[in-house]
């Protein structure tokens, strides 16, 4: 089964308006969906990613349900079929 | 039952002629734009634009046929990108990529712009921006490509550059109208350094600026500059808002005398200078770097007019009590018309401003999120000026009302 991203609500301009993007290819990490994922929809992987290539610090992706904070970070394996959702954190002002 | 979700909130353009005055006014909410007749009696509000995400950067570009807005929304959690309208925001461009971006090799992430600059007249696809971490970004086909300006980043003094209490920002770029190699950027804390060779080499040019922070308050950088103004007839002349310190240059920021004349304090943030006198200039002093509000609860904006050696308090229109503002390095502005119109933001979100250079002064907006930039220009500049003449007469001590809301967000 396909990877998919979830996608929030503010980056849904950049997602051609879609709640979900399911990928093609199977990846084997995080960093390799967000790389496929930076194929189809640039404007998402710019929008999670620095140019340095980290995930932005008020950002948070979740392969079902763990924070890859808690894992292995762009590492962490995703299984197939998995959903990566990509949520802002609670931070704000 | 969980709570209806709000929709985010939308405003439509901003309705201008040509001949119009325009503000645009960056908060920490989103872009707002006001525009009003160049009499300035009345103004109407658009916005927020880009709600949610901090407004820094904002640029009126008029060269070239152009009525261009750029601005510099920056989400916390999505990261700072440029977008424009050239239709006073009832649509804007954001690229899916955006285009201010370190390049690999810099080691470094955008944080923040901080300021977009229009180059000369005479290059009108010219634009500059300030960023944080410390950058100069230019590009040179109206904004579709930008560059990191390599010999500011390889400045052997950038390792020592300090972030100050609002990060390590470029917040000032001052493109010499005259001189086509001459660029003069402001960093906080880095101190004034400038280019005379088009950008390839940047030297410091603090000599005079003190630092007090320091064990030698006279070093050669490191200074915590607010901002600096540029009088545009005038090139040379320059007025200096330090962190501690109110300073003058006569040769293009060569050297700096102390113009801490009879102000209440010489720490402030913000800075305006007059569109056609080279000596008069605009401040609004602040208590200390420790409290950074106006003091003894008067909100006063201070104008000299003989270039820094006396200063007279305005307060015409403005609150003399429980008036505990602040006034930050980018919230003022003032407009090209005649008279001009002098205006600000404060923390508190309220705008001022005043359309006899400073003699009175009218609450324009309040209730906007805390106000970090404001901006000021005239949409097709030569019909404006024409008809500002013509009420300059009606005009002068007459407070403006306050602002017609265009469209409720």
């Amino acid at each position: 089964m396909a990877v998919r991203f979830l996608i929030p609500g503010p980056l849904r301009p950049f997602s051609g308006g879609v709640s979900s993007v399911a990928l093609t290819a199977s990846p084997a990490t995080v960093g390799d969906a967000l790389a496929a994922l930076r194929a189809l929809h640039p404007g998402l992987t710019e929008r999670v990613l620095t140019e340095m290539g980290d995930v932005r610090p008020h950002v948070n992706l979740f392969v079902a349900e763990t924070n890859i904070r808690d894992a292995s970070g762009l590492a962490t394996r995703v299984p197939d079929g998995a959903e990566i959702a990509i949520l802002p954190a609670v931070s704000g002002g | 039952m969980p709570a209806k979700k709000l929709k985010t909130p939308v405003s439509s353009g901003l309705s201008v002629r040509d001949g119009d005055a325009l503000l645009l006014v960056g908060t920490m909410k989103g872009l707002f734009l006001f525009a009003s007749r160049p009499g300035r009696r009345r103004w109407s509000m658009a916005g927020p634009f880009f709600p949610g995400s901090s407004v820094y950067g904002a640029a009126f570009d008029a060269r070239a046929g152009r009525k261009r807005i750029w601005a510099a929304p920056s989400s916390m959690h999505w990261g700072a990108e440029l977008a424009w309208t050239d239709d006073f925001g009832r649509t804007w461009e954001r690229p899916e990529v955006p285009l201010v971006r370190f390049p690999e090799s810099s080691g470094a992430a955008l944080k923040n712009i901080w300021q977009i600059a229009p180059g000369r007249a005479s290059e009108p696809d010219t634009l500059c921006c300030g960023v944080e971490p410390a950058a100069l970004f230019e590009s040179r086909d109206a904004g579709r490509t930008w560059q990191l300006n390599a010999g500011l980043w390889g400045h052997p003094h950038r390792e020592k550059w300090q972030p100050g209490g609002g990060g390590l920002a470029l917040h000032t770029i001052l493109v010499d109208p005259a001189d086509q190699g001459r660029i003069t950027i402001a960093i906080s804390t880095g101190g004034v350094y400038r280019t005379d060779d088009g950008g390839r080499t940047w030297a410091a040019r603090n000599r005079g600026v003190r630092a007090e922070y320091f064990p030698d308050p006279n070093p050669e950088f490191g200074q915590c500059v607010h901002k600096v103004v540029q009088h545009r007839a005038k090139p040379g002349r320059l007025f200096l808002q330090n962190h501690w310190g109110l300073y003058r240059s006569d040769d293009g920021g060569d050297t700096w005398t102390d113009i801490a004349n009879g102000v209440p304090s010489d720490f402030g943030f913000c800075m305006g200078i007059h569109p056609q006198d080279p000596d008069t200039a605009y401040i609004v002093p602040l208590h200390s770097d420790m409290f950074r509000c106006t003091p003894d609860g008067k909100l006063r904006v201070y104008r000299t007019r003989d270039a820094g050696k006396t200063w007279q308090p305005l307060t015409r229109g403005l609150p003399q009590k429980n008036a505990l503002e602040t006034v930050i390095r980018d919230a003022m502005a003032v407009d090209s018309l005649d008279p001009a119109g002098i205006y600000f933001g404060t923390r508190s979100g309220k705008l001022y401003g005043s359309r006899d250079e400073g003699r009175s002064w009218t609450l324009l907006q309040e209730g906007l999120p805390p106000i970090v930039c404001v901006k000021a220009a005239v949409v097709a500049n030569s019909r404006a000026k024409k008809r500002a003449g013509n009420v300059r007469g009606r005009a002068r001590g007459t407070a403006p009302r306050r602002v017609r809301r265009k469209r409720a967000a």
